[in-house]
């Protein structure tokens, strides 16, 4: 618990970071950070939001990760679009046989055709990690932030609550709730992943926003009258934003992965249901003589996690002004 | 010099205690950080009062406490004879309109993640009836203008700014809500010397122009003497001395203000003077000596100083013959003693 | 290393230049810096930041962040020894032994995990081999040197238990240990407060005079500068404007920068009109203006001094400065 300082906290900082001041501070402020000649003209208001956005639209990384996401997002949607066969519709005979026309990834072991169920696969994964993910960060986010900013007994009851639910492990908690709550559908899979997610990503929003809470602008505004809301929205949400979002892109893929492994061990998702996942894991034990199972799920679950990550990334850099 | 206005703000008895506690979800308080201990001072219009003290000494807790970022334990600060101590809702943000603060540190006072213009403008949001929504870009521009600032700067960043420029910026948000007091915590303590007189100057140049009342908190006692028409000395927690910059400076009659005085270093090799050497380091604000604070420190240390605490008055011995001795000071022992060198030549 | 045969200069800094390439630039934080300092004085090198100073020391001492710092051209010859052209094994051991240093932040510089007797001890074992126990000793007797009350049970208190005032003086005591011939403090009391800060210099000051060491004083205040140093010299934008003996300089600048200096600080023994302010910001050090690194701020700035780069010019035997119009500064004042 963090107890009031007993010297000023002023001075504690201009002995603290006193320290730098001279050197790491002092020449910063040599080294270029001055006022730039040609910044940008002043004509209408501009906000962190719009130039993030004006940088974003800049930015090959941020174009190339959305547009991926975005046709991933489209064939999840309309799998049909790029795939005319049935996922479900399979022929024993042809397993694990390799590419041939019409089917240029090749059959699985159950003889389905891989290129139509990693389409088809798009939509399970994409819901689990994107609903997963949304709702871990915004439970997390928020049950985190809050304790952050408002401390006390609140701060105390939910740390104490996230260790509990860090101390659960995976599988069994899995096969504990999973088999429970029956389906086999993806909504089950996304609850659980939120249910385990949710406490790391308050940790990182907890100590994000502690941070940013002691910030003399904080106390800038709140002089000047500015109530909890504006404190937590313009000043510390901002501040405090850019590690939950690395966490969360980074945990986007884990979370694929994990509705993988739920599936793989009889918990997560069944068929008829369709997902990488399940085909992953289908595919493991023949690696060695049918590497092509393996590889086209594998690799479509590849590109959309990196395509989150780098999107988190340039998000992350164009809210940061000082990257400008 | 303008000490004989109105008092606008008026501070009696002021108490901050910190407790401190032990346990994780059930606390126990096991003691308390005394950290502002009885403080009592007034402000008038127009004038500076000067707040010198080192660090740990509470000077920051009572600026914190003038515009309710923290809440006294006890004590009650009036503005214009209304207690505004425990104010909240809607009365605070009124009374918080005209006692705005600048702050110490250039680098974190300002929200790195917005323009310039929103954080000037911020004032204006927080409270609209101040300027009609068309008119605040506009009045962004024209506070840049009055603190030195190209208003073309607008939109740009904090960290596009020297640390003296985003001082600048700090006190255009200080000045948005046209306050009539503004409380400066160590105001120029981060900047370079040449930079620290073009920010003094400004807020000289400020008050005069819109005839501001600062409380100006420092530990540098010659900016301090600089700016300031009233001075008080603070040592952990309590007031030592108060007085005008003349019977501070030049007659002071507390030991902690003349060791602080002789202490300090003055930029002329000529002017070396006998300095007053204090022996050890400041006490714990958690277990502050009974009786005088300093005695610990003090070569003048009685056993009357361990069992009464001096009060804060005019010493007996200097009310009769008037002249600059005779100000407040809280010393059982109060003498004069000149410790400031003075300049020769230039 | 004998103390007979030493010669009078302890160390002589040659026209040090060191760049820092960083994404914005090159920034020059260092361009052609000499100095010298003897036994038993002290040079106190005056700048604000981003004046070059601290990285000079740094260079000096070795410990210069690289990348993205690099020392481009000079020497630093320490009795006569270069200490940019020796391995890093010899530099080590001259480190520390013969040369030491104090920081500001002394917190920051103790580990907090380890008792200030252990740090201390540390010192003893490693560059003298002495046992745990001997080391141990050693270390009381140097924290009673620099004057810690109780060192003997104090010793086996962490950093963190100490105030800031008695945490320099370990960093002091430290930095005594192996008794050098060059201590460098950079900025050693900004962050105490005054009372402390007068005792610690002090302190300094009279082991200086104890051990006959060369100190060199590293400071943005005029004010400590004018009761400890022997002679000073001022930099501005990687380069010195001006050396002086001390009481030269505060009499009669012989350069504008350090006149505008002068006059910009509020005195304690007068109050004050308006103070003189320095126009402008210090120079971009990724962009150093031609010709006089201090032309767009300076009042008497002429057309020679935005093309011509000023020398430092000698102005009196062991004082010289680096403005064009040197002689009419030094008249006006």
């Amino acid at each position: 618990m963090p107890e009031p300082d007993p010297h000023d906290p002023k001075d504690a900082i201009q002995s603290g970071g006193g320290g730098a001041m001279s050197l790491a501070t002092g020449d910063a402020e040599a080294l270029g950070t001055g006022p730039v000649p040609g910044g940008p003209a002043s004509g209408k208001a501009r906000s962190l939001w719009s130039d993030a956005w004006h940088d974003l639209r800049r930015n090959p990384v941020f174009v190339v990760s959305a547009l991926v996401i975005a046709f991933l997002v489209l064939i999840a949607l309309w799998p049909g679009l790029i795939a005319s066969g049935n996922p479900l519709q399979c022929d024993l005979a042809k397993a694990q046989e390799g590419s041939q026309p019409g089917h240029p990834f090749g059959f699985d072991a159950q003889g389905c055709d891989v290129y139509t169920r990693t389409v088809y696969g798009a939509r399970a994964s994409i819901t689990v990690g994107v609903c997963a993910t949304a709702g871990a960060a915004l439970l997390g986010g928020v049950l985190g932030g809050l304790a952050g900013f408002f401390g006390g007994w609140w701060d105390g009851l939910l740390s104490r609550l996230a260790d509990i639910f860090f101390g659960i492990p995976i599988i069994l908690g899995g096969l504990v709730f999973l088999s429970v709550v029956t389906g086999g559908s993806v909504w089950p899979v996304v609850g659980f992943i939120v249910l385990l997610g949710w406490p790391q990503i308050s940790r990182i929003a907890r100590g994000s926003v502690v941070g940013a809470k002691q910030h003399d602008y904080v106390q800038a505004a709140r002089s000047l009258g500015a109530g909890n809301g504006r404190l937590l929205l313009r000043h510390i949400g901002p501040n405090a934003v850019a590690p939950v979002i690395v966490v969360a892109t980074i945990a986007l893929g884990t979370y694929i992965a994990l509705e993988a492994t739920l599936s793989f061990v009889g918990v997560g998702l069944k068929p008829p249901t369709v997902s990488w996942g399940i085909d992953i894991s289908n595919a493991s034990g023949q690696i060695r003589n049918a590497p092509h199972m393996l590889l086209w799920p594998a690799g479509a679950l590849s590109v959309t996690v990196l395509a989150f990550i780098m999107l988190g990334d340039a998000v992350r850099d164009a809210l940061d002004p000082k990257l400008r | 010099m303008r000490a004989d206005g109105e008092a606008l703000l008026e501070v009696r008895d002021l108490v901050k205690h910190y407790p401190l506690t032990r346990g994780i979800l059930f606390k126990k308080q096991t003691g308390a950080v005394h950290a502002v201990d009885g403080v009592s001072f007034e402000l008038r219009r127009g004038e500076t009062l000067g707040i010198v003290g080192e660090s740990g000494c509470g000077k920051s807790t009572v600026a914190k406490m003038l515009v309710h970022l923290e809440r006294p334990t006890a004590g009650h600060i009036r503005y214009k004879g209304e207690d505004i101590t425990r104010l909240s809702g809607r009365a605070l943000k009124a009374v918080r309109r005209n006692i705005q603060m600048v702050f110490q540190d250039p680098y974190t006072s300002l929200n790195p993640r917005m323009t310039v213009g929103d954080i000037i403008g911020e004032p204006f949001d927080i409270h609209p009836e101040v300027a009609p929504k068309g008119d605040r870009r506009r009045k962004v521009r024209e506070l840049l203008d009055v603190v030195g600032l190209n208003p073309e700067y607008i939109n740009r960043y904090p960290h596009q700014f020297s640390g003296g420029q985003r001082q600048r910026i700090g006190i255009a948000r200080g000045l948005a809500l046209n306050p009539e007091i503004i409380i400066c915590d160590e105001p120029v303590s981060a900047l370079d010397v040449s930079v620290q007189a073009q920010v003094v100057n400004l807020l000289a140049r400020l008050q005069q122009q819109f005839e501001l009342s600062y409380v100006f908190i420092a530990h540098d006692l010659s900016v301090v003497r600089h700016i300031s028409d009233r001075v008080a000395v603070m040592y952990l927690g309590k007031l030592a001395e108060v007085g005008t910059d003349v019977q501070i400076y030049d007659h002071p009659t507390h030991p902690y203000t003349q060791a602080l005085l002789s202490a300090v270093p003055v930029p002329d090799p000529r002017a070396r003077s006998e300095r007053i050497l204090l022996a050890g380091d400041v006490p714990s604000p958690a277990h502050p000596p009974s009786g005088c604070r300093f005695r610990t420190r003090c070569w003048k240390a009685q056993p009357k100083c361990t069992a009464e605490v001096p009060p804060l008055e005019i010493p007996e011995w200097f009310r009769e013959p008037g002249g600059p001795a005779a100000h407040v000071s809280a010393c059982h022992f109060a003498e004069e003693r000149s410790v400031v060198p003075n300049e020769t030549g230039a | 290393m004998t103390a007979d045969e030493q010669p009078a200069t302890l160390l002589d800094v040659r026209d040090l230049h060191v760049e820092f390439r960083t994404r914005d630039g090159v920034a020059k934080a260092v361009g052609g810096v000499s100095y010298t300092v003897e036994a038993g004085q002290t040079l106190a090198v005056l700048g604000e930041s981003g004046s070059g100073k601290s990285v000079t020391a740094q260079a000096v001492m070795g410990i210069l962040d690289s990348p993205p710092g690099f020392v481009t051209g000079g020497e630093v010859l320490f009795r006569g020894r270069d200490l940019l052209r020796m391995g890093e094994e010899q530099r080590r051991r001259v480190r520390g032994a013969e040369l030491a240093m104090i920081f500001q932040d002394a917190l920051s510089s103790l580990n907090p995990v380890m008792t200030v007797g252990a740090q201390l001890g540390e010192m003893f074992e490693v560059h003298q081999g002495m046992s745990r126990k001997d080391a141990r000793a050693r270390a009381v007797q140097l924290m009673e040197r620099v004057r810690i009350p109780a060192a003997a049970d104090r010793v086996r208190d962490y950093p963190h238990q100490f105030s800031g005032g008695m945490r320099q003086r370990i960093m002091i005591a430290m930095a005594l240990a192996l008794e050098p011939d060059l201590i460098i403090a950079d900025e050693p009391t900004t962050a105490l407060d005054v009372t402390v800060q007068a005792q610690v210099m002090d302190l300094l000051a009279e082991l200086q005079r104890e051990f006959n060491m060369g100190l060199i004083l590293i400071t943005h205040d005029l004010g400590v500068v004018a009761d400890v140093a022997d002679k000073i010299a001022v930099m501005y934008a990687g380069r010195i404007v001006e050396t002086a003996p001390v009481h030269d300089l505060y009499a009669a600048p012989a350069h504008p920068y350090t006149r505008g200096l002068l006059a910009s600080i509020p005195r304690l023994d007068r109050k004050g009109r308006e103070l003189y302010a320095i126009k402008g910001l210090p120079p971009n050090l990724t962009d150093i203006p031609s010709g006089c690194p201090f032309n767009p701020r300076c009042p008497r700035a002429r057309d020679i001094c935005r093309t011509d780069r000023p020398p430092l010019f000698t102005v009196a035997p062991g004082r010289a400065s680096a403005c064009h119009f040197w002689k009419e500064t030094l008249d006006e004042g």
